[in-house]
């Protein structure tokens, strides 16, 4: 027998994106951490898509940099092209991506985690976790009790005799090495029984032939965790010496770049950037899919997880969206120093000879060589509903699930889940409150209540649609909403928050100055704002209801803005003033209408999140409910009304009746 | 989405009150909104100005005839729009339209029902009258009450006991679920089917700017902005006719849901075309509507009687077959009161036992038909099986219908007939709902003109579609992501 035993704050399973994210928060709030790999090798892996951001995930990226997470400092690392797409919208869907480097990504996140004090990496397979029926008293809850509320003690010990709590040990591996915790977090991704699939071939492994973890789905059930099946999907990768570029329309980067942490300036991280290409797919293309469609193994019904809507693979688009003559596919490459070229908008599992001439029939790409084949992967995956909101096991004090393990989908949403989940681990070792952001603080906040609150079909991917407080939520003000947060739980230092402070207090200042300060009708203003093609003014306005015109911006009003030379001697005002701040002021007064707007919403919102619904109350008691809204609530068990409102199959009479309840008690 | 202190209105008496009644204001802006609409008598009695309490008389007055290009919904501007005005008691000098004279009865929080500021408005210029002031203080930024959320609101900030909780509870669930109910079922189906059309419309139109956000290098909005607004005003055309049909009472008939019921030959018809002959109006009948009742709205001595009739029951005389037709049953259990004729000339027989059978339990007035001819059924052959008040008629010389009428108009007034108000509130409702959905649609077109991005739109527009929904009862509940995977091909 292995008599390996060691004990840690905290196990961390899986090192990809939720992982890496988890460990490095646990280790540096001071937990001493392991995490667990199948592979060194594999650390922070992107076994699909070559980027990092993009729609509503850019926004999570700079939210999780904004918490004092790895990912947005990692990618502005290890980039190698940036773009800010929707710039011509509004600014609440501007969102950043960046193509990285895969290998770079990974060799630098790896070394950021093998060089963070408290966190040890090994690489083994978890087999089993280990959970114990705990005493009443010994539950974590009661660790806040103090002499003088005795009574409540009691009371609460009866509750948990009731209700008998369980709570995580730690976790055995394959080898039977034990290790102990407090506190595990499954970051397993889709490694948890993988079979990856194209045509009549069944692998079954991960992703990139990395071996799968055939043994903790049994002990998760053991524990009473169901699981159930998701699928998805990734395309070739082609040599890039085969492929025709000329046939195809260059995509650069943009000449401005963004970076992803705010601790980063344009100048820290400028480089040369690589291109990807836009071709497209034809009717020969979708005559090739169409005619083999028996063969795949998705139409077959040799697949049986869901996969995901939003990530198509161009079997399920030629066949869906049959109308579509020509879909796009994007070649992007896959790292500075190598030639596999990712060939996105064309995953499939069609069979490998039928890849060949599906592929082939694409402009530029008429004589490729593949380097790996597309193919679908099937995984286990737990129900979010499970799970609380700090993303704790409803029923195994300890336990953590993050990331595609939690029916989720996209590095940016599991490492958000996973940082998430690192630190309310911590923070709960630590004995202190926890962190839950609410659907008007961030993505990730959406992201989380989405998860945990409805029902998911198919894996969830972020979307800005999603979230209705979008305005609010923007990738350029991640830091403003966020920040505060991540220094008092100790993941942004003092220095960094030192800055951040003196940015949000000019923003605030400019924009109340600029707003008080008024200009007159008078001729030297009108001249002024003729020349930028601006509606001269009939009475006098502020700067501010200037800025708010379209034509006019923060710096284009300069020349009316008298007070700006004297302010600019100022050394506050010549250390801080940067773009960023500029850009903010402009946002904050050219959309304040709606800005305002939301906040309203955002008020009514919060009367009902703060309404926090008792853990121990009993919804079978409440008989004037109905009876879809007794099993849904008594399923999900949600914290607070907000929480309850949004639960499909609870009406608001429903809500209603409940609260009274709550009153009544 | 749900609110807790808003501020909120409903009309407190019944609607069988004969038009004297108090409609009741309550929530954080309970007192300015009543004083947007109140002009008092004495300078000075402005509600704000009153003491918890006391009360003042003066006139409710339509303040917006005069500047009516304020947003409906922008609470702040009626607001402040009434602050500014020091000297408006004048009201012919004002050239506002009166509506009602009335009291107006000032609460203060905490103190009252509620616990939150209560204006409550005695009016007394009846129904059609308190049916506008109610809409008049809507459209000054209180919305209409939920069931039962007075009663709500009262327990949750403390005012009522424990043991009245239980009973606040039961009317929640029951009401809501009647509200429902009454909604679906009353809307008439070629409203339905237009309200469901426009939704479509603006949810696709929100998933295409969505999709095109999410995937820009898929989906492009070049002059998407043009084709949007163009498409929008014929929708505000739309909403605006069927807030002219919400307005016209003809979304869902209100009035005292009446069945006329009888054996073959009893005499139903003529009984029918004696009440519609009378002199006072009939409203109109909607013929052209996808339902098959027919409905005829009357209106006798000033009450309101909506003579629901199946096709069935109208046209052919084999009622006590057809009673076991669904739509014949459901138009008696729907009714608030029915009118039994009985053939006095012949024998009462197996189809008059049948329908006494089945109205045992109902408000019935039983209309002895025939009396011009011999009698060979008593009152009391009558009463022993239905102990319901019985009237003699004659329909064919239109005899008897004055005590008829003197019958119906006392059962009125003394409150023993009512008619369902959850018809006349849901129509308010849909006219508010409506309101807003234009309001919203109004909104997207000023950022369409201002050259706001396309993501502004989808705000407004998604405001739009969640109102539209409210009226067909249905919710949002993940439609957009819906639609977006449905009609357009997302992601790589």
């Amino acid at each position: 027998m292995n008599t390996i035993q060691e004990t840690y704050d905290a196990v961390v399973v899986g090192a990809g994106h939720a992982g890496c994210e988890a460990a490095l928060a646990l280790a540096r709030m001071g937990m001493e951490t392991i995490i667990f790999t199948v592979s060194m090798d594999s650390v922070a892996m992107m076994p699909c898509n070559p980027n990092i951001g993009g729609s509503s995930k850019g926004h999570l990226v700079r939210e999780i940099d904004a918490l004092g997470g790895e990912m947005g400092k990692n990618i502005d690392k290890t980039y190698i092209q940036s773009k800010m797409l929707n710039r011509s919208k509004g600014p609440a869907v501007h969102s950043l991506r960046a193509q990285a480097d895969k290998i770079e990504y990974t060799k630098n996140m790896r070394m950021v985690m093998e060089n963070t004090e408290h966190l040890t990496l090994r690489q083994a397979e978890v087999a089993e976790i280990i959970v114990e029926d705990v005493e009443a008293n010994n539950v974590a809850d009661t660790d806040n009790l103090t002499t003088d509320n005795i009574e409540k003690n009691t009371v609460i010990q009866k509750d948990c005799l009731d209700n008998k709590k369980k709570a995580i040990r730690g976790v055995r591996t394959k080898s039977g090495a034990t290790y102990y915790a407090k506190t595990v977090i499954l970051c397993n991704g889709v490694y948890l029984n993988a079979r990856c699939i194209y045509g009549d071939v069944v692998n079954h492994t991960g992703p990139n032939g990395l071996s799968a973890a055939t043994y903790l789905t049994d002990s998760l059930v053991t524990n009473g965790i169901p699981v159930r099946r998701f699928k998805t999907g990734t395309p070739a990768r082609i040599d890039k010496r085969s492929i025709d570029f000329s046939k195809m329309e260059e995509q650069k980067g943009d000449d401005t770049i963004v970076p992803f942490s705010f601790t980063n300036t344009e100048e820290d991280i400028k480089r040369e950037q690589i291109s990807c290409w836009l071709t497209y797919t034809n009717e020969e293309t979708h005559e090739i899919i169409r005619s083999n469609i028996d063969r795949s193994p998705l139409f077959s019904g040799a697949i049986e997880g869901t996969g995901p809507r939003y990530c198509p693979s161009i079997e399920d688009k030629v066949m869906k969206f049959a109308d579509k003559n020509r879909h796009q596919v994007f070649v992007e490459p896959e790292g500075e120093f190598t030639n596999e070229m990712y060939i996105g908008g064309m995953s499939s599992s069609l069979p490998e000879d039928v890849q060949y001439a599906m592929y082939r029939s694409v402009p530029g790409l008429e004589n490729a060589r593949i380097v790996r084949n597309a193919y679908a992967i099937e995984y286990d995956c737990i129900s979010a509903l499970l799970l609380k909101p700090t993303l704790e096991f409803k029923e195994i004090e300890g336990l953590y699930s993050a990331g595609q393990m939690n029916g989720s989908s996209g590095y940016e949403e599991a490492a958000a889940q996973g940082l998430m989940a690192g630190i309310n681990a911590a923070l709960k070792m630590q004995g202190k409150e926890p962190v839950v952001l609410d659907r008007s603080q961030a993505y990730i906040g959406v992201l989380i209540d989405d998860l945990v609150t409805k029902e998911t079909r198919e894996p969830y991917r972020m979307m800005t649609s999603r979230a209705e407080y979008r305005l609010l939520l923007r990738q350029d003000n991640a830091d403003l909403r966020l920040t505060d947060i991540g220094h008092e739980i100790g993941l942004i230092d003092d220095e960094r928050y030192g800055k951040f402070c003196k940015k949000r207090e000019l923003i605030n200042k400019e924009v109340t100055r600029l707003s008080e300060t008024m200009v007159g009708a008078n001729k030297n203003v009108q001249t002024f704002l003729e020349e930028n093609e601006s509606t001269t003014l009939k009475t006098a306005a502020s700067l501010g209801d200037l800025i708010k015109r379209p034509e006019l911006s923060y710096e284009l009003i300069a020349p009316l803005d008298e007070e700006r030379v004297s302010l600019m001697e100022d050394i506050f005002y010549q250390e801080n003033l940067s773009k960023e701040v500029i850009e903010q002021i402009d946002i904050e007064l050219k959309y304040d209408g709606y800005i305002k707007r939301q906040r309203s919403q955002v008020e009514h919102f919060k009367k009902l999140e703060k309404k926090r619904i008792p853990t121990d109350i009993n919804y079978e008691d409440i008989h004037n409910l109905r009876k879809e809204a007794r099993q849904k609530l008594s399923e999900i068990r949600p914290e607070n009304i907000g929480q309850a409102s949004r639960i499909s199959g609870v009406s608001p009479a429903d809500i209603s009746v409940l609260m009274i309840y709550m009153n009544m008690r | 989405m749900i609110k807790l202190s808003d501020t909120i209105t409903a009309i407190a008496t019944g609607m069988n009150q004969g038009g004297i009644g108090v409609i009741r204001v309550s929530g954080e802006n309970a007192i300015a909104v009543a004083d947007s609409i109140f002009v008092p008598k004495k300078k000075g009695k402005e509600i704000r100005n009153l003491d918890s309490y006391t009360a003042a008389y003066g006139n409710i007055v339509d303040k917006r005839k005069l500047n009516s290009n304020h947003s409906v919904l922008d609470e702040s501007v009626n607001v402040q729009n009434y602050d500014n005005r020091e000297n408006d008691i004048n009201i012919e000098e004002n050239n506002f339209e009166i509506i009602d004279e009335v009291i107006v009865l000032v609460m203060k929080a905490p103190s009252t029902y509620t616990k939150e500021d209560v204006v409550e408005i005695d009016c007394h210029g009846g129904m059609q009258v308190m049916k506008q002031i109610l809409h008049l203080i809507i459209q000054n930024g209180a919305r209409l009450a939920e069931p039962g959320e007075f009663t709500k609101r009262a327990f949750l900030n403390g005012r009522i006991d424990l043991s009245q909780a239980e009973s606040v509870m039961d009317l929640i669930s029951a009401k809501s679920d009647l509200a429902a109910k009454t909604a679906l079922s009353q809307l008439k189906g070629n409203l339905r089917d237009k309200i469901m059309e426009i939704r479509e419309e603006i949810i696709h139109n929100i998933a295409y700017i969505e999709s095109a956000l999410d995937d820009p290098e898929h989906y492009d909005l070049d002059g998407f902005g043009d084709t949007l607004d163009t498409l929008l005003s014929q929708k505000e055309q739309e909403i605006n006719h069927l807030i002219q049909t919400a307005e016209d009472g003809q979304m869902m008939k209100e009035g005292i849901r009446t069945v006329i019921l009888g054996k073959p030959n009893a005499g139903k018809s003529s009984v029918l075309n004696v009440l519609m002959g009378k002199e006072r109006a009939i409203v109109t009948d909607i013929a052209g509507t996808t339902r098959d009742t027919l409905e005829e709205f009357i209106s006798i001595n000033g009450i309101p009687l909506n003579i629901v009739d199946t096709a069935g029951i109208r046209d052919t005389e084999d009622i006590v077959e057809k009673i076991g037709v669904d739509k014949s049953i459901e138009a008696m259990q729907n009714a608030d009161l029915i009118l039994f004729v009985v053939d006095s000339s012949t024998p009462l027989d197996e189809n008059d036992y049948q329908i006494m059978e089945q109205i045992q339990d109902r408000q019935v007035i039983i209309l002895q038909n025939k009396s011009d001819l011999q009698q060979v059924v008593s009152k009391e052959d009558i009463t022993s099986h239905l102990d319901k008040m019985i009237i003699d008629i004659s329909a064919k010389e239109q005899t008897g219908f004055d005590t008829f009428y003197q019958e119906l108009n006392d059962m009125f007034f003394h409150g023993n007939l009512s008619y369902n108000d959850e018809i006349y509130i849901t129509n308010m409702r849909h006219k508010e709902a409506l309101m807003e959905a234009l309001s919203s649609i109004k909104m997207v077109r000023e950022s369409i003109a201002a050259g706001m991005p396309e993501d502004f739109l989808s705000i407004d527009l998604m405001a739009a579609y969640e109102r539209l929904g409210y009226i067909i009862g249905e919710s949002v509940e993940d439609d957009l992501v819906e639609t977006i995977f449905r009609e357009f091909c997302m992601g790589k």
